[in-house]
């Protein structure tokens, strides 16, 4: 990693407004990362002629003293966000071409405020994963590899794995993701770097390839806490253009970083201590309650007695919301179809047979038949009333505590090809992610320590509604104790 | 409660997925699998408990009654597979 590409955001705004290094050698030194990354299979568009427009912008901006917040900062942008005349394909073969006319609000308000883009982000199909092995692109391969000898493929995790892999490895300064049901924060903890996702409606959904509506998010990874709130600034505000766009102010959280956490509560819920959890996360989650008592908080045991009926309510609802938003894939208004077939019917089961992967039709399948007539009060308004019951949990446990901390993912990064073969295992991985997106509530994933093998374990900080301020001053205080530097060794 | 074959046919016709009679026979168990495993919810006691409906507590905005958009035809049908004549073009419905 050369000197420029191992700089936080924070240290590029910096060193670029100081004038102690241009926008353009930045730039030039990420595109040349970037297609030395390519092993890594984590773009599947690069744009370096974008990220060095942009860049020559910062310099003249430099130059006339207008430097805007992102002025000459690279970033890699996930693949479910339009972006204008850049192919946007959602890691899917039915969007295989699809060249948006218009561009994502969070991606425009990156790109406004000097940010460059460096490519688009490899993914799970329709982020349709937890591994970055549903893509039609193939899976992204982690940075990463276990210290144990052998050269096996780790996976980056998922949805944001292409996003996640090139933070890791320094092909992007900052990334976009989008965390469904864990999609920012699972590969975060993966990959050794920082992810939150905000609260439900602090980002425009409008531009972003819609999986499960009521439950989409958008929000920034990047290497530092500091690099979170600086993007995430940037990325949240109302937008009239989403129905669900929250209208409240967007809080300078940046200037508002604050690791003493003196009579701040810190939450432990019981019902996240489960069987099957390696010993080394549960010691990694005592740790951290141990750092953030050091920062002056008090732990705190609370319950969310509804947490392991989380992931089933989720694997009913997010099928559900897809199986509705993916009906707009008929081949008929854009990317494939499938000709040389009678009629219309058939043109459209051909081009979704042909143009969807299987995890795909299998969650539109699932969604079909849960909300089909006759199942939909068993399996939809239960699900959706558990869902109730799932909020109501955390409503209780923040009447006790101010910040909730668990592990983020119930693994370190697994092998490639590992957990395919099994829909439900695979699904399990979200275990810890997926009650915090149900209930719409900010939550981040912030590095803790290595496992034995050499490989990233992440911890999980969940706040209450719109208070993304707690999250990233509690997950500050972690890595101001973890001292987590280690990164992971170039062998591509 | 489980599905066979014919039901799962039924539902990729939903769907709108053509899948061939050994795509379905695998979708079979796989479903099944899915289906017993979200049924856990069942054991959960919902009663006088309403639907979540809103996620976050917001009000739905209504904007002004004006025209806004549009004027963009071409930006609109220029990513179709089959676009003529100002259209989005289909094979033919109505013989």
């Amino acid at each position: 990693m050369s000197e420029l590409t191992s700089k936080t955001i924070a240290e590029l705004r910096d060193g670029i407004g100081g004038g102690d290094f241009s926008a353009r050698e930045v730039a030039e030194a990420y595109n040349a990362a970037v297609a030395a990354g390519r092993p890594l299979n984590a773009y599947t568009v690069e744009t370096p002629d974008l990220a060095l427009a942009a860049a020559d912008a910062a310099d003249e901006a430099r130059a006339a003293g207008a430097l805007k917040p992102l002025s000459g900062v690279p970033l890699g942008i996930k693949d479910l966000f339009a972006t204008e005349g850049v192919d946007t394909t959602a890691g899917s073969n039915i969007l295989k071409g699809f060249k948006p006319p218009y561009e994502s609000t969070v991606s425009g308000k990156l790109k406004a405020a000097g940010a460059g883009m460096l490519g688009k982000l490899n993914m799970d199909e329709f982020a349709m994963g937890s591994s970055n092995e549903t893509s039609a692109y193939g899976p992204v391969i982690s940075p990463w590899k276990r210290s144990d000898g052998g050269n096996a493929a780790l996976t980056p995790g998922g949805s944001s794995g292409g996003s996640a892999a090139a933070v890791a490895a320094g092909l992007a300064a900052g990334v976009t993701g989008t965390d469904t049901g864990g999609s920012i924060r699972q590969p975060a903890a993966f990959t050794g770097i920082c992810g939150i996702k905000p609260t439900y409606g602090r980002c425009s959904r409008w531009g972003i390839v819609a999986f499960a509506s009521s439950l989409d998010q958008a929000g920034p990874m990047a290497r530092t806490v500091r690099d979170c709130a600086i993007l995430l600034e940037v990325m949240a505000g109302f937008d009239p253009k989403d129905a669900t766009s929250l209208d409240v102010p967007v809080p300078r959280w940046e200037a508002g970083l604050s690791s003493g956490l003196k009579g701040k509560r810190v939450g432990i819920p019981t019902e996240y201590r489960i069987d099957g959890v390696p010993a080394e996360i549960d010691a990694l989650w005592e740790q951290g309650v141990e750092w953030l008592r050091d920062a002056g908080a008090e732990p705190v045991k609370i319950s969310l007695p509804h947490t392991a009926h989380a992931l089933p309510t989720y694997y009913i609802i997010a099928p559900a919301e897809a199986s509705s938003n993916l009906a707009r894939y008929d081949g008929v208004r854009y990317g494939l179809r499938k000709e040389g077939v009678k009629s219309l019917d058939d043109m459209y089961a051909a081009t979704r047979a042909a143009g969807f992967g299987a995890e795909v039709k299998r969650r539109i399948m699932i969604g079909t038949y849960v909300l089909s007539a006759g199942f939909y009060e068993a399996y939809f308004t239960k699900a959706q009333k558990v869902r109730t019951l799932i909020k109501r949990d955390f409503a209780e446990a923040f009447k006790e505590c101010d910040i909730i901390l668990t592990p983020t993912a119930p693994s370190a990064a697994f092998g490639l090809g590992e957990k395919m073969s099994d829909p439900l295992a695979m699904y399990l991985n979200d275990v810890f992610a997926v009650p915090a997106s149900l209930a719409g509530l900010p939550a981040m994933s912030v590095p803790g320590g290595l496992d034995g093998q050499g490989v990233p374990l992440g911890l999980h900080l969940i706040g209450r509604e719109l208070d993304e301020q707690g999250v990233l001053n509690a997950a500050l205080a972690i890595e101001e104790r973890a001292g987590f530097t280690a990164r992971p060794e170039k062998w591509w | 409660m489980s599905v066979n074959a014919e039901q799962v046919r039924h539902v990729a016709k939903l769907a709108r997925i053509a899948m061939s009679d050994a795509e379905v026979e695998a979708m079979v168990p796989e479903f099944n699998n899915i289906l017993g495993w979200v049924e856990q919810l069942a054991e959960v006691d919902t009663d006088g408990v309403e639907p979540l409906t809103a996620v976050i507590a917001n009000d739905l905005r209504l904007r002004d009654d004006v025209v806004n958009d549009g004027d963009c035809r071409d930006a609109v049908l220029k990513n179709a597979p089959d676009a003529q004549h100002g259209f989005f073009a289909v094979p033919k419905v109505i013989e």
